[in-house]
């Protein structure tokens, strides 16, 4: 799923495009300097290597996964973060620091690993020996090459992010329900910060969705995506290690999250669910055909739906902004600055509106779609 | 966008996913839920106590004025009765008091009366005593002489013709 160079041009040109609507629009400098800083580094790093910069890989890179934490170049040698490689081989499990592949992501370093030639190419790591079978196209888009490489439940920058989201946020909710045990009255503090949230939750999504006698049940699994899913949003947003991952921007996240709220509902569904599924009341019986497939079609397109809805807004924001910065490279001019960092404070505040609406959403919809399945029908 | 291998993000994300979820369900959302709830009830539970108790004020109040009221006809009626019965007493006094009065005089009549014929016999008696000692003395004077004594005797006879 690389972005081709089109898809960045495109939103380049309608970037610069709009430039002269908004020229105006008092460019903070302040602001701007941060902006710059989280750039510095990719800076440091093309002039280290005297290449032409290219906007595509730098976001791919940085939307993308990875099995280090870059954290900022320095004298053009890069500071990072070596998370562990975890493979399941076909000699069993091997475990390593990602520095062994000494930041080489094309293949050209071999690494030894008790015996076992392995090279990584595009963040994938492969048997060497069977990569160089590999045509140029499974070489690139080797994620389901799974004969030639091995099993990888490697902690990479996503997972390292999402264990340190889920670790703060199981603290931070500890504090808040301690602070309930001692505290009997108004809540103070993080708790009247949070509980608004989470009678927001339980009132405005909870209730009306799923209905009042059953709502209590679901409660805790909607509270935690909620939560997950907007930490991890503004986690996301934050443009220096060890936050500035891309997780909830990730397929493969947003898949989890898709299929557990299609499992719940699944799990959840009644008779009457099912019976509008297979034998939709009203409709006649030679249309069933017809009928089923498209109801089995309905259910998997809306946990789907949910999947691809998450993964593209938080993706296209995070593309968005790196575009806006990469400007200022390809002009190869500082007084872009000013403008480019206007746009990136403009659509950082946009993006943190996007970051609690899609958690929103999602929880709406993991609700709405609970709520369908255990509905009552009233027949008339 | 560099896809790495899918198993690995899957995987963790999925195991993350249900302890957090269970460590959340047990250690956070349960007393959270429970304490906004309880609190919800509570703050329910005053707030109908309040109203409750502000009805029952208002009935009090109401009562309360409806004794008040009571207590003022009462009053009202006391003081009325004791003004009728006053009233009452110092009449019937008045009239008890005239026809005593009347009896009194009415007794004081008789016995002015009974003393005013007891005088009148006394002096009566009185005048017939005395005029009677005049007569004596006027007789003794005059029939002092014998001339007189014949003549007196002679007019009585004289006056008394014998058939």
């Amino acid at each position: 799923m690389v972005f081709s160079n089109k898809l960045v041009q495109f939103v380049l040109v309608a970037l610069i495009a709009s430039i002269p609507f908004f020229a105006f629009a008092n460019p903070e400098t302040a602001n701007v300097s941060v902006a710059n800083e989280a750039v510095t580094d990719y800076k440091a790093a093309a002039d280290h290597e005297k290449e032409a910069f290219n906007a595509t890989e730098l976001i791919n890179d940085h939307i993308g996964d990875s099995h280090e934490f870059h954290i900022a170049d320095w004298n053009g040698h890069p500071i990072t973060f070596y998370l562990p490689v975890i493979l399941w081989t076909n000699n069993g499990l091997e475990i390593f620091s990602s520095e062994k592949f000494h930041h080489d992501n094309k293949a050209e370093h071999v690494v030894d690993q008790n015996g076992q030639k392995l090279v990584r190419n595009n963040e994938i790591i492969f048997y060497a020996d069977k990569f160089e079978t590999l045509t140029q196209d499974q070489k690139d888009l080797g994620a389901f090459e799974f004969d030639a490489r091995p099993l990888n439940f490697s902690i990479t920058k996503n997972v390292f992010s999402m264990f340190m989201s889920a670790i703060i946020m199981f603290l931070l909710f500890l504090v808040v329900a301690r602070s309930y045990k001692k505290n009997q009255l108004a809540p103070k503090g993080i708790a009247g910060f949070l509980e608004p949230l989470i009678t927001f939750v339980r009132d405005d999504i909870a209730r009306p969705n799923i209905g009042e006698k059953k709502y209590a049940q679901y409660m805790p699994y909607l509270l935690t995506i909620f939560f997950f899913i907007w930490i991890n949003n503004l986690i996301g947003l934050i443009p220096f290690f060890p936050f500035s991952s891309n997780l909830t921007g990730n397929i493969y996240f947003t898949f989890v999250l898709a299929f557990i709220t299609f499992i719940v509902t699944t799990l959840s569904g009644n008779k009457e669910y099912w019976g509008h599924i297979f034998n939709t009341p009203g409709v006649p019986v030679w249309l069933a055909p017809i009928m089923i497939p498209v109801e089995i079609i309905g259910i998997l397109t809306k946990p789907f739906a949910l999947m691809i809805r998450l993964f593209a807004n938080i993706t296209a924001g995070h593309i968005i902004i790196l575009s806006l910065i990469s400007l200022i490279f390809i002009f190869e001019s500082v007084a872009v600055s000013p403008i480019s960092g206007a746009f990136v404070v403009f659509m950082t505040v946009l993006e943190m509106l996007v970051a609690a609406l899609q958690a929103y959403i999602f929880t709406l919809l993991s609700a709405l779609f609970i709520g369908q399945a255990v509905a009552e029908h009233d027949h008339h | 966008m560099n896809l790495t291998a899918p198993e690995s993000l899957i995987f963790w994300t999925t195991i993350i996913f249900f302890v957090f979820f269970l460590l959340l369900r047990k250690f956070a959302w349960k007393p959270i839920l429970g304490a906004v709830k309880g609190r919800e009830e509570s703050i329910n539970n005053a707030l109908a106590s309040a109203e409750s108790a502000r009805r029952e004020m208002q009935n009090l109040t109401a009562d309360n004025e409806r004794i008040l009221k009571e207590a003022r006809l009462e009053r009202d009626n006391m003081l009325k009765e004791a003004r009728e019965m006053k009233d009452k007493m110092v009449a019937d006094s008045k009239k008890e008091a005239q026809v005593q009065g009347e009896r009194m005089i009415a007794q004081a009549k008789i016995a002015i009366e009974a003393e005013k014929n007891a005088a009148m016999a006394e002096l009566k008696s009185q005048v017939s005593t005395l005029s009677l000692s005049i007569a004596e003395k006027l007789l003794k004077d005059q029939l002092s002489n014998k001339e007189a004594q014949t003549k007196l005797i002679e007019n009585m006879l004289g006056d008394v013709k014998l058939n």
